[in-house]
């Protein structure tokens, strides 16, 4: 009987553990979420979303706003998006069996997931050396290029992911009556995986607009909306970092506004992606 | 030579080049990073680099050791703390819970996977650091501490690896054919037993894989990191002490990039050993993953 009671005891004691244990994992997102809410409301501001930063913006209470730095976020992370798309596109729909051998193709999805896995700093620093050996300054188009670089991964295994998923059969009828292969990837594989495209290329914008390491070796820093690619820009993430590093506990305090934004932004991409993915789901034949 | 079958042509060559270039790319940073650090490697010897704990780019002093060991530090107490629980959780969801816990807690964990690493620094930086400079250090016998140390940044970087640690992890107990459970439970054993001698053995690999890559990520993982650690190259001398990570200090150094080219060339270097290590890391853990996902076919 005393073994019996040790066993049930066993259980119980790591029961109470687990549920302490799904208590810190959801209470740490929780904190993190009422902790930036809390802070970047009580310091954020109508004219800190109207305005450009100034150089008064690092000194003292007032003078500038964010502005520059969400356009910068949205100059940075939409094209970066919008292209990592156009590669990991043709990349997943080449993964195909139809167009390459299993074994090839398994190998790149190894490199793909691998390069998934590297961190952000080391785009960035691959890029800046890219950007030294040409005698280049910090500019709006080798941040395009880092966060290119890092969402290319997330973007194509996401849509591989969902093209894996086409039935057999589909692919089948749609080459049956007589469409190539290229017709049968853009037409048929391409509308069936939708959902999944949307869902792989929405976490690749949360997720470039939230970098930080890759663009902060390479985009620099301005006070102004970039007007050419040329030109250094500021950006969310690193006017975070840049706030940080003052001693001043008010201007200190125009981070948390700052970060209060990023996160709204990345949630607002988090809600669009379900919303989208499911209504698109309706294309989807079953 | 019609127009449909020279559209597909040209479709797939086009495809077929996109998707050598992104295999390309891979070999392209290796590349870059192997050539960018030549000088400083053949300017100070390899082992001085490693195995010299002095950091002064101005004075062209470029000793990593301290880095090297702080590094080593704050990855294995991330994964330390961030292991068991991740563990638990992902068995609580798996086995335990009620399916609408289940709903509610998986959108959880999946916004945590999305929420920007300099949002978790922010964090820290306001909750963290005072915590471990006025309770936790003082707890342990150190009052000097300034809050800003290895074991801030490590308790954060726990945070970051929650979420990939927890969905792999349950991915991979998920997979576990119903019949062994079954089998166990109908020979008496209780829930727990099962999930000890059947459900971690059937789903090992996957559980292996997950701390693979959750080792990756933390050991990469650079702005939060740089927000909290204090920025000292030297070796630390206690768990609360300042230190600096592979990765935050490039983050730091990066500015005087321009003006010093040995400074450059190191961070290259450091930037080589993060690529080669992680690398490693992310090769064994999907090499293992594989092997699980082949295992129980999912």
């Amino acid at each position: 009987m005393g073994l019996l009671n040790w066993r049930f005891l066993e259980e119980n004691i790591f029961k109470i553990l687990m549920i302490f244990s799904i208590l810190i994992v959801v209470g740490s997102l929780i904190l993190i979420f009422t902790v930036i809410v809390f802070n970047g409301v009580s310091s954020i501001s109508i004219e800190m979303l109207t305005q450009t930063s100034s150089p008064r913006f690092y000194l003292s209470k007032g003078g500038g706003g964010m502005l520059n730095a969400i356009v910068g976020s949205l100059l940075l992370a939409i094209p970066a998006t919008a292209i990592a798309f156009l590669i990991g596109i043709c990349i997943a729909l080449y993964l195909q069996r139809d167009f390459i051998h299993p074994g090839i193709s398994n190998f790149i999805r190894l490199c793909l997931d691998i390069l998934w896995g590297v961190p952000s700093i080391i785009y960035g620093i691959f890029c800046m050396t890219i950007m030294i050996a040409l005698g280049m300054s910090t500019s709006l188009l080798f941040g395009i290029i880092a966060l290119t670089l890092l969402e290319i991964p997330i973007i194509t295994r996401s849509i591989d992911e969902s093209i894996k998923m086409v039935p057999l059969g589909l692919k089948e009828s749609a080459y049956s009556l007589g469409s190539t292969k290229f017709e049968t990837a853009i037409k048929v594989v391409r509308r069936q995986a939708l959902p999944g495209i949307i869902a792989g290329v929405l976490l690749g914008l949360g997720r470039g607009i939230g970098d930080a390491a890759s663009i902060l070796l390479t985009v620099g820093d301005s006070n102004f909306i970039p007007t050419s690619i040329y030109q250094s820009t500021a950006a969310l993430p690193t006017m975070i970092l840049n706030l940080l590093s003052m001693p001043d506990p008010n201007v200190q305090s125009k981070a948390h506004a700052v970060a209060f934004v990023l996160l709204i932004i990345v949630l607002f991409i988090s809600i669009i992606s379900r919303t989208l993915t499911k209504k698109s789901t309706k294309y989807v034949i079953k | 030579m019609d127009k449909r079958k020279l559209r597909d042509l040209i479709g797939t060559k086009l495809m077929l080049i996109i998707t050598i270039f992104s295999a390309f790319i891979f070999f392209l940073i290796l590349f870059t990073l192997i050539t960018g650090s030549l000088y400083i490697i053949e300017d100070q010897s390899i082992t001085k680099l490693l195995f010299s704990s002095t950091w002064k780019p101005r004075s062209g002093e470029f000793g990593l050791l301290g880095v090297i060991v702080g590094t080593i530090i704050v990855t294995s107490l991330a994964m330390i703390i961030s292991i068991p629980i991740s563990l638990l959780t992902a068995i609580y969801i798996v086995e335990y819970s009620h399916k609408k816990i289940r709903q509610i807690i998986r959108p959880f964990i999946d916004v945590l996977a999305g929420v920007p690493s300099v949002v978790y620094g922010l964090c820290a930086f306001i909750v963290f650091v005072p915590l471990v400079r006025d309770v936790i250090a003082p707890f342990f016998g150190e009052y000097n501490s300034s809050g800003f140390s290895i074991f801030t940044a490590a308790l954060i970087l726990s945070i970051m690896v929650f979420p990939i640690i927890i969905s792999l992890c349950v991915e991979s107990f998920n997979a576990v054919p119903i019949e062994l459970k079954e089998a166990s439970l109908s020979v008496g054993a209780t829930k727990w037993e099962t999930v000890k001698k059947v459900v971690f053995r059937a789903s090992g690999p996957g559980v292996i894989s997950a701390i693979l890559l959750g080792f990756g990520r933390a050991f990469g993982e650079t702005i939060a990191v740089s927000m909290v650690i204090g920025n000292q190259e030297k070796i630390p001398s206690s768990l609360f002490s300042q230190g600096q990570t592979l990765a935050s200090i490039i983050a730091q150094n990066y500015i005087d990039v321009m003006s010093l080219p040995k400074l450059e060339s190191a961070l290259i270097f450091v930037g080589l050993i993060l690529f080669v290590v992680v690398l490693i890391f992310n090769l064994l853990g999907f090499l293992v993953l594989r092997k699980a996902r082949s295992r129980w076919d999912y």
